[in-house]
């Protein structure tokens, strides 16, 4: 059975169409790509994925293993086990990094009927995980993503993804306003994450990202659908040609 | 004297005069007391209680809120100092001196007067003023220019209070708690006044607390004489039970080169204004005036405050947080005033409100009176609900919505309360705000 199912989805924002019949399964444990131009529906489909308010879902249904994702809260969404890598990370003056990311690990283990985190054992695994990407203790104590620079927002995304331990991943355009040493650590952090278990949908408008997180399999999204699908070097083909055949063919 | 009374009195009025009446040969000090007594009834009388058309009230109306005058509260009996033994423990984690008044009377059975600090002395204002102590009975209300409704009810009918003295230069190594509760079984008219004069180099930390289980309605003042490079914080706190209808005064006068922290922090009861008239009298002093609150329900909670910037090099710092929640309404007015020749005055305010409901009010009203013309003076108010995006951002990472609030609520209360000097104050008063929160999620 598919990890993620995306059947015939129609989404409108302010009643316009932004997704028109969307469909994707995603397998346990692979790692699709999808690329699209602006305004594809790209990001769209991220946040309906994760609950995002302000989305019109008039057609169609999405299956977490084989559980009707869409009748879920956020929260309940994340509890079980999706994860949203956002493309701008908001900042929370006054939230101390180290008190949002205990919150919500404790949240979503009580959720699933875990123990709770011990302090010791929280911060270890914090501090081990931190290290690995490169974010310094005193960033944890600050507010969350107060005062970081665009890559280092982006590097607390994957400490959250590492810590939180999602199943499904949904990276929605983890690249943007990264330069090439920051998007190595981003991507060797996703890297590190890969397994048979979790599941990865790296949304992207480059080819560059897929350098480093090879995907294995790559989807064009044109005005709202997929309109191909294939294996890593149709995202080469896609930088080589650009977008325009895609959105001619699907106009 | 002839003094021209208003014919249509409301009940509350016609009670007040009755007690007065009843009450003013009884109350404590000198025939010169009586007389000071007598003319803050006869202001009080003239202008009656104040209403929505009178502007400083506006948005907290005394005479349609105040329907009836309770009597004054009653020699204090077993059950309720019974009530009364656990007064202040909502603030232990700070290890303070506590000083307790029960229904607004001095109760030494529960005051820590051990080992005072050289240089302090505290004392019951009710037993100063009953054995004609000629320099408090001149210094109340001396230099005070304000014409306050509430001022003068206190004025007239005041019994005790703390009396506070710290010397030149000592410095408290603990801080001194001043308790008021509220436990008598009948709801009664509670009238404190306190006078706080601390000399010049000195340091202190006074905590005044409200707290307490009766309907009573209270009116507190607090007349805090500052001198020259004194460092005095002020923390006043009040929570349930600190009256049905609680109106505080605050009467400070700071001196020169001195450091005041004032924060006033206040978990909603039922109807409750807090006033503060900051006079700063002598040059280069540094303060921060900021206030936090918390109200659910049909609570009411008015902030008047008054900065006047009377001599110049001054810094002040006004930052007030209010979060309504329910059918709350939350009120703050604040003025700077900058007196001609106060130049070098360097003066922000500002105050933001939270609304967690579609039925909360927030009335914010900052205003600036500048008479100098070399100063920096600013003022800034905000208003709204909790950022959507945020709440989004917090629920993907698997945070539920109540709990996604509650953060979001103790980051704004918390950029208030991290003002307080004292870091087990500022922990204890972030305890009660999660309390609170948690009382919210859970209903």
């Amino acid at each position: 059975m598919h990890l993620l199912e995306v059947k015939n989805l129609h989404v409108t924002v302010d009643g316009r169409n932004i997704l028109n019949g969307l469909e994707l399964s995603i397998g346990k444990g692979s790692v699709h790509a999808i690329m699209g131009p602006n305004g594809s529906g790209k990001s769209t489909l991220a946040h309906v994925l994760a609950g995002k308010p302000g989305y019109e879902v008039t057609q169609g249904e999405v299956l977490l293993d084989g559980e009707d994702l869409l009748a879920l809260s956020p929260d309940e969404r994340a509890a079980k086990g999706l994860f949203l890598a956002f493309q701008y990370p908001l900042e929370i003056p006054g939230v101390a990094t180290m008190t949002f990311l205990r919150t919500a690990i404790n949240a979503q283990r009580k959720k699933r009927a875990q123990p709770e985190f011990s302090t010791p054992e929280f911060l270890k695994k914090v501090r081990d995980v931190a290290a690995k990407l490169g974010i310094d203790q005193e960033m944890l104590r600050r507010g969350v993503n107060v005062g970081f620079s665009g890559g280092e927002k982006k590097r607390n995304e994957i400490l959250q993804m590492a810590l939180l331990e999602p199943r499904m991943c949904v990276l929605d355009e983890t690249d943007s306003g990264l330069d090439i040493d920051a998007l190595k650590v981003v991507a060797e952090g996703v890297n590190r994450l890969r397994s048979a278990d979790r599941s990865f949908l790296v949304i992207t408008h480059y080819q560059r990202l897929l350098n480093y997180i090879v995907p294995d399999v790559v989807h064009v999204l044109s005005r709202g659908r997929i309109v191909k699908t294939g294996g890593k070097e149709l995202a080469l083909e896609l930088e080589a040609s650009g977008y325009s055949q895609y959105q001619d063919e699907a106009a | 004297m002839n003094v021209e009374l208003r014919s249509n009195k409301t009940a509350a009025e016609t009670a007040l005069a009755a007690n007065f009446a009843a009450a003013r040969a009884g109350l404590p000090g000198s025939m010169q007391m009586t007389a000071v007594r007598d003319a803050a009834f006869r202001r009080f009388e003239s202008a009656g209680l104040p209403h929505r058309r009178i502007e400083e009230w506006k948005y907290t109306d005394l005479r349609a809120l105040m329907r009836e005058a309770k009597p004054l509260a009653r020699i204090l009996d077993k059950q309720t100092m019974l009530r009364a033994r656990d007064a202040g423990e909502m603030l232990a984690g700070i290890e303070a001196r506590r000083i307790v008044f029960v229904d607004g009377a001095f109760a030494p059975e529960l005051s820590d007067l051990h080992a005072l600090e050289p240089g302090l002395s505290v004392g019951s204002l009710a037993q100063a003023l009953a054995q004609g102590d000629a320099d408090t009975t001149r210094q109340l209300g001396e230099g005070v220019s304000v014409n306050d409704v509430a001022l003068n009810l206190n004025t007239a009918f005041m019994g005790d209070g703390a009396l506070v003295d710290v010397a030149p230069g000592a410095a408290l190594g603990r801080p001194l708690h001043l308790v008021f509760i509220n436990a008598g079984s009948e709801s009664s008219a509670v009238f404190v006044r306190s006078l706080v004069r601390i000399g010049k180099g000195a340091r202190v930390m006074l905590v005044e607390s409200h707290e307490g289980v009766s309907e009573h309605q209270v009116n507190a003042v607090l007349e805090l004489r500052i001198g020259d490079e004194a460092h005095v914080d002020h923390v006043k706190t009040s929570g349930p039970g600190a009256g049905a209808l609680h109106v505080s005064t605050l009467l400070a006068s700071v001196g020169a080169q001195a450091r005041f922290n004032e924060f006033l922090f206040t978990i909603g009861s039922g109807v409750l204004r807090n006033q503060l008239f900051v006079r700063f009298a002598g040059e280069g002093t540094i303060a921060a005036i900021r206030g936090a609150c918390v109200l659910k329900g049909r609570q009411h909670a008015d902030t008047t405050l008054v900065a006047e910037h009377a001599a110049g090099g001054c810094t002040s710092r006004e930052l007030f947080k209010s979060v309504l929640d329910g059918e709350s309404h939350g009120v703050f007015q604040g003025r700077i005033i900058v007196r001609p020749g106060a130049q070098k005055t360097d003066a922000k305010m500002a105050t933001h409100a939270l609304l967690l409901s579609d039925t909360a009010e927030a009335h914010n009203k900052p205003e600036l009176e500048i008479f100098a013309d070399d100063v920096q003076c600013g003022h800034g108010a905000t208003a709204g609900s909790l950022d959507e995006g945020l709440l989004f951002y917090l629920k993907a990472r698997g945070i539920p919505e109540k709990e996604a609030q509650a953060l979001l609520i103790q980051a704004f209360v918390g950029e208030a309360v991290e003002g307080v000097e004292h870091a087990g104050l500022r922990d204890c008063l972030m305890e009660h705000v999660a309390a609170w929160l948690a009382a919210r999620s859970g209903g």
